[in-house]
């Protein structure tokens, strides 16, 4: 059994340049064996959101907590060693590299003795990639590549997944089989954090789903009651778009 | 007709690519022009003449001429010495120097900082030893004849050798070993290779050392067949970029080839053109091939 951990984010203030901040006093919670979606439309602050979290946005106030320990402002490569692993939405493989390079550089940070088996389990759970191992990254296609990402992040055994839109850019198949990898994932008691724009994907894998609008926390609440609340349609698609579905609603 | 300017041009071309591999490795991991790079030659060839007359002069017997060789066995144990040490030497400039100004993040800066490095470096070799020549080998060699109608001196075979060896052995490095798959990410996507845990220092580290050491090699390996002295790496500093280029910015394997057509070429131009040519012809060949191929032989297509 993995060690199950919870990631709490309290009032975070973070953007790219000092007074400028795009993630504006969000907080939310990820449970372990828990998805929890970020859903909002464009330039709501979620990639940001989840950049600042992996370490690669600037923090300007706030706390990131895992496991209990404040891991606000640790670098990259400190959060993976600390259990939290990170999808950034694109080129989040090493394209140049081959799938099997890929992996092996994501147990590099793993003792030894655990990496070859390691290795082997991520390639259990991922068979579609073992016949492609010797294959460049790069020569992979859109849901491939995806798998490679997800693979990779699971490889160094996260207490925590933080995953940046991996449903942009695939095909409508290659999100059904993300979606179902991530309740795999779920059951193996890793929290899954997960930024979204693809809102039926999100709804239909989510546990709890946390809405922004302009950098801070709009709406949360449990999948299933969300999915019925018209005010996830009034800020999703602007108020325009949410009018004119009223006025053409019976 | 002669073919010995192959074999005169692959010997100046195997220390050219000795140092085109640093530039390339520098380019790539760390995104900027080391121009300094010809002054670790340089303060690779004066460590190894110190070092030289050290051993020389503490071990009795290691200065006795290893024959074909012109030089004894103290020379060849100072330049594997002097190879650590420019490799430190590297890691020093980088802490003192272009780390700072990295951090501030503007290329341009840290491309200007290493002219002033390399004038630097170049002037203080100057203080040192004067700009007089110094030689790691003052025997006579003679060149042996080694088929097709060329000639080559046992020095120069071993220059060969030894590029051959470094060539490959860093070639398993990059491809078969951790530090090797981490430096190849870095390159790609540095933001990538922090969030799956790669120490991007620590490669960063390694790069410094590694062209360190190959610029040190490449500058005792010219001592021995030329001379020391504190312009030869200066000198070097076109061709090495030429060659870096050609090959494909980036590329180790390239940057061999590259140096090896860039001391090719410029040893037929001797030949045919007039030794006031050499330069100019490395540089027709570097342009040429770009108009054909942006990217370099073995470099990738943007």
């Amino acid at each position: 059994m993995l060690p199950r951990a919870t990631l709490i984010v309290e009032r975070l203030v973070a953007g790219y340049e000092p007074g400028n901040n795009i993630v504006d006093a969000v907080s939310m919670t990820v449970s372990a064996g828990q998805i929890v979606a970020v859903l909002g439309p464009n330039g709501a602050g979620k990639s940001t959101l989840a950049k600042a979290i992996a370490g690669l946005v600037p923090v300007e106030s706030g706390r990131v907590l895992l496991a209990g320990t404040d891991i606000t402002r640790r670098a990259p490569h400190a959060l993976v060693r600390a259990g939290l692993a990170f999808v950034p939405q694109t080129e989040n493989v090493f394209a140049t590299l081959t799938v099997d390079d890929n992996l092996q550089l994501a147990v590099a940070i793993l003792a030894r003795g655990s990496r070859a088996p390691r290795l082997a389990e991520a390639y259990a759970l991922f068979p579609d990639l073992r016949p492609q191992r010797h294959q460049l990254a790069g020569a992979l296609s859109g849901g491939q590549r995806q798998m490679l990402a997800l693979a990779r992040a699971l490889i160094s055994s996260p207490t925590m997944l933080v995953l940046d839109e991996p449903s942009a850019g695939l095909a409508p198949k290659m999100v059904t089989q993300v979606i179902a990898k991530l309740r795999e994932i779920r059951s193996s008691g890793v929290g899954v954090l997960l930024i979204e724009q693809n809102v039926r994907a999100a709804l239909a894998v989510a546990d709890r789903v946390y809405v922004l609008a302009e950098g801070r926390n709009r709406l949360d609440g449990d999948a299933g009651s969300l999915a019925a609340d018209p005010t996830l349609a009034t800020l999703y698609l602007g108020s325009a778009t949410a009018a004119a579905q009223r006025a053409i609603a019976p | 007709m002669t073919l010995q300017f192959i074999a005169d041009g692959v010997v100046a071309g195997s220390v050219i690519a000795l140092g085109a591999i640093g530039v390339t490795l520098t380019y790539s991991i760390l995104r900027f022009a080391n121009f300094a790079h010809g002054e670790l030659v340089s303060a690779g060839g004066y460590l190894t003449l110190l070092l030289a007359a050290a051993i020389g002069s503490g071990v009795a017997g290691s200065m006795v001429t290893l024959e074909p060789l012109s030089v004894g066995w103290n020379v060849l144990a100072a330049g594997a010495i002097a190879m650590v040490l420019t490799g430190a030497l590297a890691l020093l400039l980088d802490a003192l120097l272009f780390r700072r100004l990295r951090e501030q993040g503007a290329a341009i800066t840290v491309v200007m900082a290493s002219f002033g490095a390399s004038m630097g470096l170049r002037a203080l070799l100057e203080v040192l030893f004067t700009s007089k020549p110094a030689y790691l080998s003052r025997d006579l060699a003679i060149a042996e004849p080694i088929g097709f109608g060329m000639r080559a001196t046992a020095d120069q075979l071993l220059l060969v050798a030894v590029t051959a060896a470094l060539a490959v052995t860093l070639h398993v490095v990059l491809n078969r070993t951790m530090l090797g798959r981490a430096m190849r990410a870095v390159s790609e996507n540095p933001a990538l290779a922090r969030v799956i845990g790669i120490d991007v220092t620590a490669v960063v580290r390694a790069t410094w050392f590694i062209g360190g050491a190959l610029a040190c090699a490449a500058g005792v390996m010219l001592g021995i067949v030329v001379q020391v002295r504190p312009h030869m790496g200066f000198e070097l500093l076109l061709p090495l970029f030429c060659a870096a280029i050609l090959g494909g910015i980036g590329s180790v394997p390239g940057a061999l080839l590259g140096g090896l057509i860039v001391g090719i070429a410029e040893s037929a131009a001797v030949v045919w053109l007039g030794a006031e040519w050499r330069a100019a012809v490395s540089f027709a060949v570097l342009i040429s091939l770009l108009l054909i191929r942006p990217q370099g032989l073995f470099g990738r297509a943007p």
